[in-house]
């Protein structure tokens, strides 16, 4: 931006605050220069939004909500309609990849510590952004009408059905029939087009204006608003735009290549992000072999089935999505950054992470299967389960028992 | 990070384990490039397979654009059912009819590939797995589909296959080069297996490759824009990496004085 301000862009911030809202959140947002890798998936998990608000526009264009119509009407679109396919494509594998920024994205925060105070509320809404785009995906699955579509919402809003007294009910309501029907579909396709898209929009902007106004944490888990210069600019700060912005176009393309890798080559990803039996057209009276969640559901409904009662099972997979709500409360360490915690923090962050991802392979395999032909899959389920809830549960003890590392004044390492 | 990468390649690796099913498949080398594959391909499907199965989300003259086939050709040697040359592929059986008939409406399979396995392993192995069984309404059984509703439509064409005990091949005499061959009930592990009772109009070899066609036809049917898909893909990846390039120093250029 020029020293000079032009008698128009004069004009416009006496009655809109253009440059100063530029300034606040790009030209003289101050981010920590030492940023790493695990810092992408955040602008990631943006551009995977803005993918399937883009693509999802021109796919409703040619879907047809209704359980006469809406998988042929898919298939319509991946032969007749012009680009359809790869509006398709980019929309499905879309939805994959942007669970993979979000996850990646989720454990950046707890390397280093970013939901701790005074971050708690940007945590809180990011949460609030995960939990909607679940329902957001869980809906978008039921639009192509397949085999899989059917059955997968099937399980999932029985589920709903174990609650006492009032279960059956609910579930007749959110479906708006006895059973899985058209109704259902057309609700679905209103609420995953328009109600929920909003909401995560919504939170999006709380998250981001919540971050901007304590500031970004850094890989040393440290404020760098404690040494300014005579300006009153971080010393360890460098302006969000250019520096984050030409330094994200470098994350932004290599994360275009393994998605267009994917995309073109790989659309179905080996049964994983189209599932084989969702070709097959939604049928009531015969059920899949296997019915699998689409593998970002996994790890819940890992934990869902590793308890033997219905309603227990949905107390557990509730309670392992609530418990990330009140993480900040739990962390009870006088640092925030994993360089800096103790031994027991250091071993088990990153072991959770391994733990959440083979919970999520589990989740897509048979229960009654092998896991690397070793264990039983419901046994490990198990016991993955249990470190799960005992991680969460037990990490206001060992966060405030273990010996943290005296931690730096200024960020260390980065460019 | 290491230890990421290890555990993905660990769960790729067993997930070859995971997608094989009861029967053991062979492999369909599918070639979508090979388009006279694609038209006997074609010409084998309106011909025996058309009249109980639909096509029914592909069009004629897609299929006849894509395939390289004129106009007239394709309406009067491959559109049986008089459709015009934009319809969508259906059949002119009713399907309560078919289901009187064969006990379950004959599946559409322009998708069929698809939904198993997403290759044509499973079709090009079902299709040759057809054997004699004379507790079944048509008298065939299936290896690779049991108690199907099917009857063996091509067994003109391949002859008649039996289950039971027949020579197998179990590898190469180390001296002679010879192939060494065992009956498969005096296996270590004794197993039924198909073998060619009755001749057909087809040599075996001639039946294989009149299936892997037909496969590698209904392959195409599955996704017709698999080819453009790839070859657009190269293109895009060809720009990302060259775009990589000037912002890659464009980055380097601003952090030089950070430090």
């Amino acid at each position: 931006m020029s020293k000079q301000k032009s008698p128009i862009m004069g004009w416009i911030d006496d009655r809109l605050p253009v440059t100063v809202t530029y300034e606040k959140h790009m030209s003289k947002y101050y981010a920590p220069k030492n940023f790493n890798f695990w810092y992408f998936f955040g602008v990631l998990s943006m551009l995977m939004l803005v993918n399937q608000i883009l693509t999802g526009i021109w796919l409703t264009m040619n879907f047809t909500p209704s359980a006469d119509a809406a998988f042929a009407s898919v298939e319509y679109i991946m032969r007749d309609v012009e680009w359809g396919w790869l509006l398709r494509y980019m929309h499905s594998t879309g939805a994959t990849f942007f669970f993979i920024a979000i996850y990646l994205h989720m454990m950046r925060a707890m390397l280093y510590g970013s939901y701790q105070k005074p971050r708690e509320l940007i945590w809180l809404f990011g949460m609030g952004i995960y939990l909607a785009l679940m329902a957001e995906a869980f809906m978008g699955y039921v639009l192509p009408w397949g085999q899989m579509s059917y059955w997968g919402a099937q399980v999932i809003i029985s589920l709903f059905g174990a609650i006492p007294v009032i279960g059956e009910d609910l579930t007749t309501w959110i479906r708006g029939d006895f059973l899985i029907s058209g109704a259902t579909l057309n609700r679905f396709f209103a609420l995953h087009v328009i109600a929920v898209p909003l909401v995560i929009v919504a939170l999006v902007v709380l998250h981001l204006l919540a971050l901007h106004e304590v500031g970004s944490n850094n890989p040393d888990g440290i404020d760098i608003k404690k040494h300014k210069d005579e300006n009153g600019v971080p010393l360890d700060g460098v302006p969000f735009h250019p520096f984050y912005t030409v330094h994200d176009m470098v994350g932004i393309v290599v994360f275009l290549i393994v998605f267009c890798s994917v995309m073109f080559f790989f659309p179905m990803g080996g049964g994983f992000m189209l599932e084989y039996a969702n070709f097959e057209p939604a049928n009531g009276l015969k059920t899949p072999e296997h019915i699998a969640p689409v593998w970002y559901f996994g790890a819940f409904y890992t934990i869902l089935r590793a308890i033997p009662d219905k309603l227990l099972g949905v107390i557990a997979m509730g309670a392992a999505i609530a418990i990330l709500f009140v993480l900040p409360w739990l962390d009870k360490s006088p640092v925030r950054s994993i360089r800096y915690k103790g031994l027991i923090s250091k071993t088990l962050i990153p072991v959770f992470g391994v733990v959440f991802m083979i919970l999520t392979w589990l989740g897509t395999q048979p229960s009654d299967g092998y896991f690397l032909g070793m264990i039983n899959n419901t046994t490990l389920a198990r016991w993955l389960t249990a470190f799960y809830f005992g991680y969460f549960l037990l990490m206001p003890f060992y966060t405030r028992m273990e010996k943290t590392k005296p931690v730096p004044e200024r960020v260390t390492g980065g460019h | 990070m290491k230890t990421v990468i290890a555990l993905i390649a660990l769960m790729a690796s067993s997930l070859s384990f995971a997608a094989g099913g009861s029967v053991e498949l062979d492999e369909h080398k599918t070639d979508l490039s090979d388009t006279a594959s694609l038209q006997r391909g074609a010409q084998t499907f309106m011909n025996y397979c058309m009249a109980c199965h639909s096509l029914e989300y592909g069009r004629y003259n897609r299929v006849a654009k894509d395939l390289g086939i004129p106009e007239e050709l394709m309406q009067e040697n491959l559109n049986f059912a008089g459709k015009r040359f934009g319809d969508l592929m259906t059949t002119a059986m009713r399907k309560e009819d078919s289901k009187k008939w064969f006990g379950a409406t004959p599946p559409d399979l322009t998708l069929v590939t698809r939904v198993r396995g997403g290759d044509g392993d499973w079709l090009y192995t079902y299709l040759r797995s057809f054997h004699e069984d004379k507790t079944r309404p048509y008298g065939v059984n299936n290896t690779a589909f049991k108690d199907v509703g099917m009857p063996h439509v091509l067994a003109d064409l391949q002859g008649l296959q039996k289950l039971g005990c027949a020579p197998v091949s179990t590898g190469y005499d180390s001296l002679t080069g010879t192939e060494i061959m065992v009956d498969s009930c005096e296996l270590a592990e004794p197993k039924e297996v198909l073998y060619l009772a009755e001749e057909g109009q087809l040599s075996p070899k001639e039946y294989d490759n009149l299936v892997y066609d037909l496969v590698n036809f209904l392959v195409y049917m599955s996704e017709p824009v698999a080819l453009e898909r790839q070859r657009l893909g190269w293109w895009v990846l060809l720009f990302l990496f060259i775009f990589l390039i000037p912002v890659y120093l464009l980055n380097k250029e601003y952090w030089k004085d950070i430090h």
